[in-house]
């Protein structure tokens, strides 16, 4: 089983019944019952869901927040079961997926909570500042193997990547690799710190990394901008252009619940949203909404 | 006085279940407790507390070897659906892709020349360095110079390999670069080094007692004869001591054959068929530590990885029967 999958919280709290949930009114003469809501999906988001789960509880005691991973395919299967209250997914649904919660009466509400942007690294003294989406593709699968192919120095590129369990390995595949397979000769490396390490030592190297742990390690790697297309002005990775979308490889990470009137989730929702929740969101790596 | 407490034995073994009696490990401990002759005539004065006590010691010799068969069992059922669905031939690809969009393969070849270039390069670097430090402990050195490099070795052997691989990964890596103008330093042989440190300890205090305890009469016979100093520990007390050091070189080599996360850290884990020493390589034992923790439960890929833990086993165990068959030759010899 999916170690982030078993990863659940659960914190059942001591009613002390010193506030209520915001806009949860109706409900001020019967303050001892807890609210449980469900969290499932994506496994990239786990560790964020827990994060602003665990600073909801302690806040609202009365509510009971569990969450589990499995991938945001899971997720979403989930929701048009009703199995989970909120589906956490790292992709948007697709027609399908969207067609099916209407035939089955859910009207689905879309929030986006947080981004997510990946920035490519290489070595400070690596004359290379810019790369298109399909050179990294190339790159990453093999087609390209020199740096001299993407006008930089006569030198092997070495590449580095993260494991296979990794959600941003899956992401990359996805979504800048368009689903091909990464070259046998990519290395794999067990961490995003000895990734920053070994391209801050190798000259020739290439990796890539979650935006807040690029940012993080300051001048030890160079982060390289990126061209949609061939013909597109190359953009830098940061905050600001992940969050306006000109940044290419970025995803949003959505929350998807289907009862709107629900009191107790709408309200949870808020929180993820407002201030004290993207607080977390960046204390967690990822780049706010707003 | 030999012969009642032998009988004892026997009565109290006929209370023993008998998958415990089975086991080849609980006669040598019988044959163990009849060679101490005091044991014997204590138990008799005491019977209760004799059979409670060869009860617990053979309770204790037969719990490994359940374990060991628990293990097997375990890892076969875990495996066994790979058979028929994507099917055993998979395992002889080239090619190991656990996470693909297009297609998911499960070649277990470049991991397993992964952790054979391995051990072999590691091999070739720690037993020269550990059986040569052996002999000079064991023979050549001052008595003071031994008591300070043997507690040295001993923390060498100290070190927690996770400690080993980000030191391997910080220093040893950029080294290796340098040295050899390489792109980067992350190679089989970054690795085989780090394992090479690892191996080395164990190797050297074994093959030191091993030296140490060929009889004196060896060594003053030699040098009677008119041998140099030299001569005698290259002629006369190493070949003695031979079997003592080729254990300690089969117990190196298996901790370097299990060893995961130092070349986790420093190999590059890139699955290739390469046998250059300057390649990246995935060993068995870093596939298993990366990709396990992640892997969907009953999936193809997680019983592929449980198929890499039965080959790593197999190793393992061909090594081990290999090392006391050498053993064994050279003790008859």
């Amino acid at each position: 089983m999916n170690i982030l999958c078993v990863l659940r919280t659960t914190v059942f709290s001591v009613v002390l019944s010193v506030a209520l949930l915001s806009g949860c009114g109706s409900s001020a003469n019967a303050p001892k019952t807890t609210t449980a809501i469900a969290i499932k999906g994506s496994d990239t988001m786990v560790h964020i869901d827990t994060a602003w789960s665990e600073a909801y509880m302690l806040s609202h005691p009365d509510v009971d927040i569990s969450v589990t991973g499995g991938g945001s395919g899971t997720g979403i299967s989930a929701l048009l079961g009703k199995s989970t209250d909120i589906c956490a997914s790292s992709r948007d649904m697709s027609a399908e997926e969207k067609k099916k919660a209407a035939d089955q009466g859910i009207t689905l509400q879309e929030t986006i909570v947080a981004r997510d942007g990946i920035a490519l690294v290489v070595h400070p003294s690596n004359p290379i500042s810019e790369l298109d989406m399909e050179q990294v593709q190339k790159i990453f699968t093999g087609a390209i193997t020199q740096w001299e192919q993407v006008n930089g120095p006569a030198k092997p590129i070495v590449t580095l990547s993260r494991e296979t369990s990794s959600g941003t390995y899956v992401f990359f595949q996805e979504h800048v690799l368009k689903k091909q397979d990464f070259a046998a000769s990519v290395r794999l490396m067990p961490a995003t710190a000895t990734i920053i390490q070994s391209v801050s030592e190798d000259e020739t190297a290439i990796g890539y990394v979650g935006l807040g742990y690029a940012i993080e390690a300051g001048a030890k790697v160079k982060l390289l901008s990126i061209k949609k297309d061939g013909a597109s002005p190359p953009v830098s990775p940061s905050e600001d252009t992940v969050r306006t979308g000109s940044y290419s490889i970025a995803r949003p990470l959505y929350f998807y619940t289907g009862a709107t009137n629900n009191a107790p989730i709408a309200a949870f929702l808020a929180f993820c949203t407002g201030p004290d929740g993207q607080k977390i969101v960046k204390e967690a790596g990822y780049v706010p909404v707003n | 006085m030999g012969l009642e407490p032998d009988a004892k034995v026997e009565e109290a073994g006929g209370e023993h279940p008998p998958a415990l009696r089975a086991t080849p490990f609980e006669g040598g401990l019988v044959g163990a407790l009849r060679a101490i002759p005091f044991a014997g005539g204590y138990f008799r004065i005491a019977g209760a507390s004799e059979r409670g006590a060869r009860l617990f010691f053979a309770a204790c010799a037969s719990t490994s070897m359940l374990i060991v068969l628990l293990i097997f069992l375990f890892l076969f059922k875990e495996a066994v659906p790979f058979v028929s669905k994507p099917g055993l031939s998979d395992l002889a690809g080239t090619r190991w892709v656990p996470v693909s969009f297009q297609h998911e393969l499960f070649g277990i070849l470049p991991l397993v020349l992964g952790s054979l270039l391995v051990t072999l390069l590691a091999s070739v670097l720690a037993i020269p360095f550990g059986v040569g430090a052996a002999i000079y402990i064991a023979e050549l050195a001052r008595p003071a110079e031994r008591e300070f490099l043997k507690p040295c070795i001993e923390m060498l052997a100290a070190i927690p390999s996770v400690v080993l691989g980000f030191f391997g990964l910080v220093v040893l890596a950029p080294l290796v670069k340098a040295v050899f103008h390489l792109s980067t330093g992350l190679t089989a042989l970054s690795g085989a080094i780090l394992l090479a440190l690892m191996a080395a300890p164990t190797i050297i205090s074994i093959a030191e007692d091993a030296i140490r305890s060929v009889p004196r009469s060896y060594r003053e016979a030699s040098l009677a004869m008119g041998a140099t100093h030299m001569q005698t520990v290259w002629k006369v007390t190493t070949p003695a001591a031979l079997s003592g050091i080729v254990a300690a070189v089969m117990l190196g080599m298996g901790r370097v054959v299990g060893e995961t996360m130092a070349v986790l850290m420093v190999t590059g884990n890139a699955a290739m068929m390469t046998l250059s020493p300057f390649d990246s390589v995935r060993t068995m034992t870093a596939t298993i530590a990366a990709e396990m923790g992640e892997v969907t439960f009953g999936s193809t890929h997680y019983q592929a990885l449980f198929w890499v833990g039965i080959t790593l086993l197999f190793a393992t165990f061909i090594l081990n029967m290999v090392a006391q068959r050498v053993l064994r030759k050279y003790q008859r010899s």
